[in-house]
């Protein structure tokens, strides 16, 4: 049944919906509305679970993975200043092997301090050996969320579902949550293989040495070629049941024969799907939305950009010094593929800033001015200092 | 002593005690130094506390000897996440067991680098939130793992290798952080100090940690023979000289509140405690800086016994000098 929800209500009615038994959190905006909605669904009875508030976000990774270690099902949520805070466990959960589910309510990071939507988040985090899932919008949100604690439990890694802060978590959405036997049929009540027990003693978390550091690391990364599977399999599952999918890897929709396409991740793509429905593009456009960043799907990414001449590839994070952090994967998995296409990086929207439908056309219009390779497409240069005042080089 | 706790302890701790050999929760063969006070300790923790128990360890000597890969000396679940994140994790192993239903204890080992200074916010969260876990404290007084550099607990005037004594420094200059005061602050149902040269009272007060209902807290006195700069063989008798100086007071705290103490029968000063310490040393040269950083050292320990009322007035078994000691082959408490 639809349901109009904020994306928070939609994403802990999600959780509520795997039955966690343990949610620990600590607040951060705007990834509040979500624990806040779980809190009273505790307190209502309409979930049976431990709510741990911690006094950081240091502790509620640390809590969940503690918890899951000891056998049950445990969701986390941050953003931003959060994300990196949690980042030391994040890299540990991931090494222990342990599934935990995360939502992360993306948000730009401090400085310049900002409490709106970006990727920089979760980007910070992208080597730490954690699934990652960005949602287009909220039915995404709820529909990967469930997904998310199969694909964890099944990989025993760690899976963290990102969700643009504020133009998802705090917007209303017609949202069609699933039934809890439909839930139920598609996730089994978790059984962890390494469960803390005294009727199997074991230890976990030793000191490995260089002798064998390599074989450890080896089979973490080898988990993620079972991840692709079981990303793929959920979604397919899932949309069994519910008559609808997240997209897999990624979706290629639009004029899927154009020779010119447009890569977003999150929320954006929504209003890029709309520009292109509104024919505020201008021409025939191919339109990529990339959910799973990691793994990395190398080969669906070079399947989507086969005979194309030009590929725009937004990118909400910035590696200072470097570019697009979208961008940088995306090129090195279509060279040395035959003929890839030119790659065009904007960063666009960092820190909130809106992505109007019209600045689509305004980027596929600078593909004939030989834009550069990264450039902040955005930019109001009428805002920054004067080069004189400024270690910024006169553009 | 009657048990402050409501709950009784999920193994009949009573019985276990008759069983011998004792419950080793630490088998032999691990890599700890000669004379290690930290071994000793975990494996008199764990001949209290086990075997239903679930340990999380903190990053430190005792994760690092105990785990080579592939080699493990634990009989006990074991699980060893970061240095600052032991309370946390072994707060999340207890809600988990809660929501279970299940009733093995949870305990979480730390050094007091892991305790008082990078592991103290995830630890006061936890007392806080009242979680049902006995936090361990093995208090060797500096980060003995990384090579002997000075925590928030090493003693004032103590050598470390970033607190060296040199022409213009006599140690560390600051006071060894008073963190059962904090401990205490929390108003948790029990908080206890005990020293590995008093063994009985150390697996005594484990115990009725354990039958406490929700969070509690040792500090227990572990001599590190490489950190401290003393022979492996004395790691015994430098412990009880840091009771018997009054340094290290012997205490059990209930809700916040002092409700015992370990009485000293024969006060010995300071001085002899730093004797055969390498880290003290510099305390006993013939300078005038050196014997007024000594003088400091004995009026912090004259101030413990003063403030806890650590002198006995008559000898009895559980003070200072009493049965319960190595020496004496050690009739127990309780």
């Amino acid at each position: 049944m639809r349901e109009a929800l904020e994306g928070s209500q939609a994403i802990a009615r999600a959780v509520a919906l795997c039955r966690p038994q343990v949610v620990a959190a600590y607040p951060i905006t705007p990834q509040t509305h979500i624990v806040e909605a779980l809190a009273r669904l505790i307190a209502d009875d309409l979930l049976e679970a431990e709510l741990v508030s911690v006094e950081s976000e240091f502790s509620a990774a640390s809590v969940v993975l503690g918890a899951a270690s000891a056998g049950s099902r445990s969701y986390t949520a941050s953003a931003s200043q959060g994300i990196l805070l949690m980042s030391e466990v994040l890299y540990n959960i991931s090494g222990l092997r342990v599934p935990v589910v995360l939502t992360c309510a993306n948000r730009a990071v401090s400085s310049p301090v900002s409490i709106w939507n970006d990727h920089q988040d979760s980007m910070a985090v992208r080597d730490s050996g954690w699934i990652q899932l960005y949602c287009a919008d909220n039915q995404e949100a709820v529909d990967t969320t469930i997904q998310a604690f199969r694909i964890s439990e099944r990989t025993e890694l760690p899976v963290m579902v990102c969700v643009d802060g504020f133009t998802l978590t705090h917007t209303l959405e017609p949202i069609d949550l699933p039934e809890a036997g439909q839930v139920d049929a598609f996730l089994p009540p978790f059984r962890f293989s390494r469960s803390l027990s005294t009727a199997r003693p074991l230890t976990q978390g030793t000191l490995v040495s260089p002798e064998f550091f390599t074989e450890m690391r080896a089979l973490q990364h080898g988990a993620f070629a079972l991840a692709e599977q079981e990303i793929l399999a959920a979604d397919r599952d899932f949309a069994g049941l519910v008559g609808r999918d997240s997209g897999g890897f990624l979706r290629v929709e639009g004029d899927r024969e154009a020779e010119v396409a447009i890569l977003a991740m999150g929320s954006v793509y929504g209003t890029l799907k709309d520009a292109h429905r509104s024919g505020l593009l201008g021409r025939p456009v191919r339109l990529l939305c990339l959910r799973a960043f990691r793994p990395f799907p190398a080969g669906a990414i070079r399947e989507a950009a086969e005979g194309l001449s030009d590929l725009i590839i937004l990118d909400r994070s910035l590696s200072p010094g470097s570019g697009g952090i979208v961008a940088h994967e995306i090129r090195s998995a279509l060279y040395g593929s035959g003929k890839g296409p030119r790659i065009v990086n904007f960063a666009v929207g960092l820190g909130g800033r809106n992505v109007p439908g019209e600045i689509f056309r305004e980027m596929l219009e600078a593909l004939e001015k030989d834009p550069p390779a990264f450039s902040f497409f955005d930019l109001d240069s009428g805002k920054l200092p004067l080069p004189s005042d400024s270690v910024m080089p006169p553009s | 002593m009657t048990p402050i706790g409501s709950r009784p302890p999920s193994v009949d701790t009573t019985a276990l005690r008759k069983v011998q050999p004792r419950f080793s929760g630490i088998e032999s063969g691990h890599g700890a130094c000669q004379g290690c006070g930290q071994a000793l300790a975990a494996r008199l923790v764990l001949e209290a506390a086990g075997p239903d128990v679930i340990v999380a360890n903190a990053t430190g000597c005792l994760e690092i000897f105990t785990t080579p890969w592939p080699q493990s000396a634990w009989t006990v679940p074991w699980i060893h996440s970061l240095f600052e994140n032991a309370a946390a994790v072994a707060a999340g192993i207890e809600v988990a067991l809660r929501a279970q239903g299940r009733t093995t204890r949870v305990l979480a080992f730390a050094g007091d680098g892991g305790t008082f200074d990078i592991g103290f916010q995830a630890l006061s969260g936890m007392l806080e939130r009242n979680h049902d876990v006995l936090f361990v404290c093995f208090d060797n007084e500096a980060y003995m793992n990384t090579g002997v550099q000075r925590s928030g607990s090493t003693p004032h005037g103590a050598w470390t290798n970033t607190s060296p004594a040199g022409r213009v420094r006599q140690g560390k200059r600051h006071f060894k952080k008073d963190l059962l005061a904090i401990i205490a602050a929390h108003g948790i149902p029990y908080a206890a100090t005990a020293s590995v040269a008093y063994p009985s009272d150390l697996r005594a007060k484990v115990r009725r940690a354990l039958d406490v209902s929700g969070p509690s807290f040792l500090l227990l006195h572990s001599p590190c023979p490489l950190g401290w700069g003393h022979d492996s063989a004395l790691t015994i008798s430098v412990d009880r000289l840091a009771v018997e100086t009054g340094l290290f007071p012997i205490l059990e705290m209930e809700r916040g509140h002092v409700v015992g103490s370990m009485k000293i029968r024969n006060p010995r000063p300071v001085h002899e405690y730093a004797l055969p310490q390498f880290r003290f040393r510099h305390l006993l040269a013939e300078t005038p800086e050196a014997r007024e950083e000594l003088e400091h050292l004995q009026a912090l320990a004259d101030a413990n016994i003063e403030r806890y009322g650590l002198l006995s007035d008559a000898p009895g078994p559980r003070d200072s000098g009493g049965a319960d000691t190595v020496r004496r082959g050690g009739s127990r408490w309780g």
